[in-house]
């Protein structure tokens, strides 16, 4: 099956699971910047949890597919429609041959997947077939999606797909633009003039998949030592010295010389995939035994939606989980 | 039994302060070699290893306790810098691949041909890759070349550009947007992602010298 793309939309990749292991090199993660949405577009179409699937971003693209698909759209909510009838998202459904997928505006979050079942058949590069925009590795040529690229994928008879249902919020990451995001101490919190955990902060426009910048009351910080650089992750805040916290997003830099002030938890990192410039967030302190148990119960409950999922959709997998981290 | 000192980075990962980045070279290969159960990588910088694991596989407190039994702490062994690779790295350092020689040779205060002496006779090691795909962030460069960073970052920097941020010195290895002086280039590649096993020329531990060539040089290397 052939998948072209008519229209982009504003930044589409490919996006999986990323490319670990090399962050001594140099080489980031990456991957999707919603991992649950990601993951659950492809439990809807049968696929393993990591397949490749296309991460779209505030406005979606328009594909015409050439032949029969079963296709997911998960994650934030957008407009959505199949040769020009409008559609529901988080469920999975049929997409007829010769026919035009088209996503439009988000109406809540940002990023939204979409997966067909068979997965999209691109090269593994480094350990992952993500799109790494920064190194130009990955997905489709190392960039973003254009018009006229084609996308392969195998091509499957659909099955019949009960309709009239799709995943409730409870499922999904906070698409709510006003977030409590979990966070863990950083080690360098006491060295500022304020505590992080006490104020709200707007998402800046200057926000991207190596990072959101957020704005507010900056913070100074009254003490410490200048930093060496050291590993950083997705999900560490760190203030640079214009006051303004970063908290670094899946493409980010593998090593940061900024004081860390605090730590998403893992658990909650799909939901800042889903953020967008303007959205509220506020940090919550956790300890690592909150932030354990919260990741756990997140793929606890992955793992019995796709139990639930298998019984009226007998291509669901209950086996294939893939890793958390 | 004497566990080593550890921060929190995160739910995922800790960090283990050392002495130097020899250290944190030799820290990070020995809990490579242990492998403990939930591990999954190592990043060694300047003074410091981040061990990255699975937090639904082990604690961090029982991953410590773990290396810690297994003899594994933060106080250096007798380095075994001997195994270090050593890299030769040719730059071109004529002024139409160094724009910034005559900078750093104004505030070193010596003649550029003195500046590029002293980076070719220079011996560095690879603290830490970051910023992008194989990017070595270098130590040794002698103190009279130290530099600050340009006031304002160039928008777009050659792949291969030889620059000087501060006390370091370092090789871009994609183009990008980027704020060191830049004072040669090389013609030879830092990142290949098509080499799964080696895809960056260098790793953390690694000792580089660099060889001066001629524009000729430059543009016929194959």
């Amino acid at each position: 099956m052939e998948v072209t793309i008519r229209q982009p939309g504003v930044l589409s990749t490919i996006q999986d699971l990323g490319r670990p292991g090399r962050r001594q090199l140099g080489i980031t993660p990456g991957g999707a910047m919603d991992a649950l949405s990601l993951r659950l577009a492809n439990v809807l179409v049968g696929n393993p949890e990591s397949s490749a699937a296309v991460e779209m971003t505030l406005r979606g693209a328009s594909l015409h597919f050439d032949h029969d698909a079963l296709a997911a759209i998960c994650g934030g909510e957008f407009t959505v429609s199949l040769d020009g009838v409008g559609h529901s998202t988080q469920r999975p459904f049929r997409i007829g041959r010769d026919s035009t997928l088209s996503v439009g505006a988000a109406r809540r979050g940002c990023r939204a997947y979409l997966a067909v079942a068979g997965g999209f058949e691109i090269g593994s590069i480094l350990g992952g077939r993500g799109t790494d925009l920064r190194a130009g590795i990955g997905g489709v040529q190392g960039r973003a999606l254009l018009a006229d690229d084609i996308l392969h994928a195998r091509n499957i008879d659909v099955p019949p797909i009960p309709s009239g249902w799709f995943l409730a919020d409870d499922w999904l990451p906070d698409l709510s633009g006003r977030v409590m995001l979990r966070s863990l101490r950083g080690e360098h919190m006491d060295e500022f003039d304020k505590s992080i955990f006490d104020h709200a902060f707007q998402v800046s426009a200057q926000s991207d998949r190596m990072g959101l910048r957020l704005r507010g009351e900056p913070f100074q910080r009254t003490r410490g030592a200048e930093l060496l650089s050291t590993a950083v992750m997705t999900g560490t805040v760190q203030v640079p010295p214009d006051g303004h916290p970063i908290i670094l997003a899946a493409d980010c830099q593998t090593i940061g010389g900024y004081p860390r002030i605090a730590h998403i938890v893992t658990a909650d990192l799909p939901t800042l995939g889903q953020l967008r410039p303007g959205d509220t967030v506020r940090f919550v302190e956790v300890d690592l035994e909150t932030a354990r148990a919260a990741l756990a119960e997140q793929a606890l409950n992955l793992r019995k939606l796709r139990i639930g999922l298998a019984g009226r959709l007998p291509w669901v997998r209950t086996d294939a989980c893939s890793a958390w981290t | 039994m004497r566990f080593m000192r550890w921060i929190p980075l995160g739910d995922s990962a800790v960090l283990i302060p050392v002495k130097d980045a020899p250290a944190a070279g030799e820290l990070a290969r020995r809990i490579e070699d242990a492998h403990p159960d939930g591990f999954l990588e190592c990043v060694p910088a300047f003074d410091s290893v981040a061990i990255c694991f699975d937090p639904l596989r082990v604690t961090a407190v029982a991953l410590i306790a773990g290396l810690a039994a297994g003899g594994i702490r933060n106080a250096p062994r007798k380095s075994s810098s001997g195994a270090n690779r050593e890299i030769e790295i040719p730059v071109c350092y004529d002024p139409a691949f160094g724009p910034d020689l005559a900078d750093v040779a104004s505030t070193s205060g010596l003649d550029a041909e003195r500046v590029i002496q002293l980076h070719v006779t220079g011996r560095y090691f690879v603290g830490a890759i970051g910023f992008m795909p194989g990017f070595p962030y270098l130590s040794g460069l002698d103190a009279r070349l130290h530099t600050p960073r340009r006031a304002t970052p160039r928008t777009q920097i050659p792949a291969g550009a030889v620059g000087i941020g501060g006390a370091q010195t370092g090789i871009y290895p994609l183009a990008s947007p980027g704020g060191w002086n830049l004072i040669g280039r090389t013609p030879i590649s830092l990142f290949q992602p098509d080499n799964e096993n080696e895809p960056t020329l260098l790793r953390p531990g690694d000792r580089v010298r660099f060889r001066a060539i001629t524009p000729h040089e430059f543009h016929e290397w194959k």
